[in-house]
């Protein structure tokens, strides 16, 4: 009996400690789809899927909990192609968005820094105490700066 | 007197089409009169639109600098007529359907009073380099339509080891005939103008290459190279095929050598220039005449006599519609422009500028059938000038796979029109392959534009982390420090501490 359970107690000792090894080596099948739905977002790390970036949203998506139409700056091209990539229905977009930069109003700014914080792709350039201005270029329109604002002198300006 | 050679590449593809240039070619160039007012697009070049110099209320001369070039690619605006400026504002131009542009509008003093003459008749003793910054002071651009500026594409073909400088006198879109007229009757200063090229270009063989439709500018030029007795220049036949007159298309037709995909023809060695772009350079540098009119070809059913006329840059067509007898009673259409390449406009106050090569007033154009459905014929793939499949690329367009229409090279499409002509189903393919091609730049950007988003974004989480793990590092080595001084250093502090509250009871 001793023999039998060494055995099997030692082909599974084996077989743990190759599967751990190929786990570590190979890349996970899954976290590559994470990847390939990443690319497909638009990075614009908004949160408005209601996760806490573009990554985090297209692991959802890839696990199933999040539905392909949350994302709004992609708008409808975005579901195409993820629904095209994952072999889904291309569905309607769940709420849509113009696309947008954020202005400061840089006579109201207090120089608060609260803005400079919130913003995820450090867009806005400014000092604390000092007046703080918005890279246009880099804005991604996430909106993430107009909340924190203490005297509300951020707005959304539609881009043309 | 130097033959025609025939010694030539193969062009694949094209389409021998209806030329219709015949109408406007029975009479010389016809002198436009200076308007009484002329308006002056700032933007008549690839690249940045030039900034305005001079402002409203200012008195200008004739070839005087209007507008400079801003940024690293353009090309200056000059004054065509003295007068005053009397607006810089909006104004339709000859983009889709009259679109307006920032123009500056001259109300003429009919004088035409010009600036002080600063002409180079010994340009050989300058140097190449200071040559090339002359050009560009001229405001010259590729006259043959692409409105290039002329100085930028020869200070690039500097940069590269450039062989042969290649004159563009194919003109193969049917009505056109500028071109045609220009090498009838100004054949010397053409070749004038190829000798300062090939001096600013440091290059000693200039291949001349006309269509073989045009017997007379074959004539005319030949006389003119016998005269000017220069062996590096070669007259050049070659078929009337359209479109061989594409830059690409003339240099595998001339040299036999095959522009690669993406590429120039300087990484082939060679320099295409358009023999007005060539007249236009010979008035600027031995006339010190800026680029301020060119000649334009006035046809189409919808003009009672057509005509090819010299006109200031700036004139409004309706003046020049007038010359070629104004409008006939079934005129429906007005186009700047080829009929393969030329843009629709809606009205004629729009002004000539340096890239109307044509004006084109037609009744009506030919009767379409419905749009039906690919057959696969493969026509358009045989006629295609860059031998592209237009089927496939038709096919992936309407799928909108960026990935394959770039793998099918659409990117390479010269806009031709040929798979247009002979598609059976009336497919608007080049329609359709400019849609796609404004798609896959629009999605490249996006591309771009998400890679640099997603590249900050891991940038500034990486910087918390760091500002993190320093935070933490700094507050371990405080700790460390306090343990290792031992309870003595402590109590000495805490009693400090003590000692500053009963100083400062607050």
């Amino acid at each position: 009996m001793w023999i039998a359970i060494l055995t099997i107690t030692s082909i599974a000792l084996i077989a743990g400690l190759a599967l751990s090894f190929a786990s570590g080596r190979l890349p996970p099948a899954d976290g590559d789809l994470v990847e390939q739905v990443n690319d497909l977002l638009p990075q614009t790390q908004c949160a408005q899927c209601g996760y806490p970036g573009c990554r985090p949203y297209a692991a959802a998506v890839v696990e199933g909990s999040a539905t392909i139409n949350l994302c709004p700056p992609g708008g409808d091209d975005t579901i195409r192609r993820l629904a095209r990539l994952l072999g889904k229905e291309a569905i309607p977009l769940a709420e849509s968005v113009v696309p947008a930069v954020a202005v400061i109003d840089e006579a109201a700014c207090i120089g608060c820094y609260h803005c400079r914080n919130a913003c995820p792709v450090d867009a806005i350039v400014g000092a604390h105490q000092f007046m703080h201005t918005i890279i246009e270029s880099e804005c991604t329109g996430c909106e993430l700066c107009v909340a924190p604002c203490p005297v509300d002198c951020i707005t959304m300006r539609p881009l043309s | 007197m130097t033959a025609p050679t025939y010694d030539l590449g193969k062009l694949h593809g094209g389409l021998r089409l209806q030329g219709n240039k015949q109408e406007s070619t029975t009479q010389p160039i016809l002198e436009v009169p200076v308007p009484s007012q002329l308006v002056l697009p700032i933007e008549q070049h690839v690249g940045e639109p030039a900034q305005p110099v001079v402002g409203v209320g200012d008195y200008v001369l004739k070839g005087q600098l209007i507008a400079e070039p801003d940024g690293e690619l353009g090309a200056p605006v000059h004054a065509s007529s003295s007068g005053t400026v009397v607006a810089i504002e909006r104004w339709p131009v000859s983009r889709r359907h009259g679109d307006k542009a920032p123009c500056i509008v001259i109300e003429c003093d009919g004088k035409d009073a010009a600036v002080p003459s600063s002409a180079i008749p010994d340009y050989q003793s300058q140097a190449p380099a200071d040559l090339l910054l002359r050009i560009l002071d001229g405001g010259i651009v590729g006259l043959g339509g692409a409105v290039f500026p002329t100085a930028q594409k020869l200070m690039q073909a500097r940069t590269c080891d450039t062989e042969y400088l290649i004159l563009n006198g194919v003109e193969c879109e049917p009505y056109i005939s500028c071109d045609d007229v220009l090498m009838r009757e100004r054949a010397p200063e053409i070749l004038s103008g190829a000798q300062v090229l090939m001096h600013a270009l440091q290059i000693n063989v200039c291949y001349v290459a006309v269509e073989s439709d045009k017997p007379e500018a074959l004539m005319r030029l030949g006389e003119a190279l016998a005269e000017l007795d220069d062996d590096r220049i070669v007259l050049k036949q070659v078929p009337t095929i359209y479109p061989s007159g594409g830059e690409d298309q003339l240099v595998q037709l001339v040299t036999n050598r095959e522009v690669p995909s993406g590429g120039l023809p300087t990484d082939v060695g060679c320099i295409v220039q358009n023999v007005g772009t060539a007249a236009a350079i010979h008035d600027w540098i031995l006339r010190s005449e800026p680029l301020i009119s060119r000649v334009t070809t006035i046809t189409g059913d919808g003009v009672v006599s057509p005509v090819n006329i010299r006109a200031r840059i700036g004139t409004p067509i309706e003046e020049v519609i007038k010359l070629a007898g104004g409008y006939t009673d079934h005129v429906k259409h007005l186009i700047i422009g080829g009929p393969m390449t030329g843009k629709s406009v809606t009205t004629d106050e729009v002004p000539l500028v340096k890239a109307s090569n044509c004006v084109l007033a037609i009744s009506d154009t030919a009767p379409e059938g419905d749009e039906l459905a690919c057959i696969r014929c493969g026509d358009c793939a045989a006629v295609c000038p860059v031998q592209l499949l237009p089927q496939q690329l038709f096919w992936y367009a309407c799928a909108d796979d960026e990935k394959k229409l770039r793998e099918f090279g659409l990117i390479d499409c010269i806009e031709c029109g040929c798979c247009d002509l002979v598609c059976p189903s009336h497919i608007p393919l080049t329609a359709d392959f400019r849609i796609a091609k404004g798609r896959i730049r629009e999605l490249a950007d996006e591309k771009a534009r998400a890679e640099r988003a997603r590249h900050r974004f891991e940038a500034r989480n990486q910087r918390l982390e760091h500002e993190q793990q320093e935070r933490e590092a700094e507050l371990t080595r405080q700790k460390d420090s306090a343990k290792s001084a031992g309870p003595a250093a402590i109590a000495e502090i805490l009693k400090r501490k003590q000692q500053d509250k009963k100083d400062d009871p607050r």
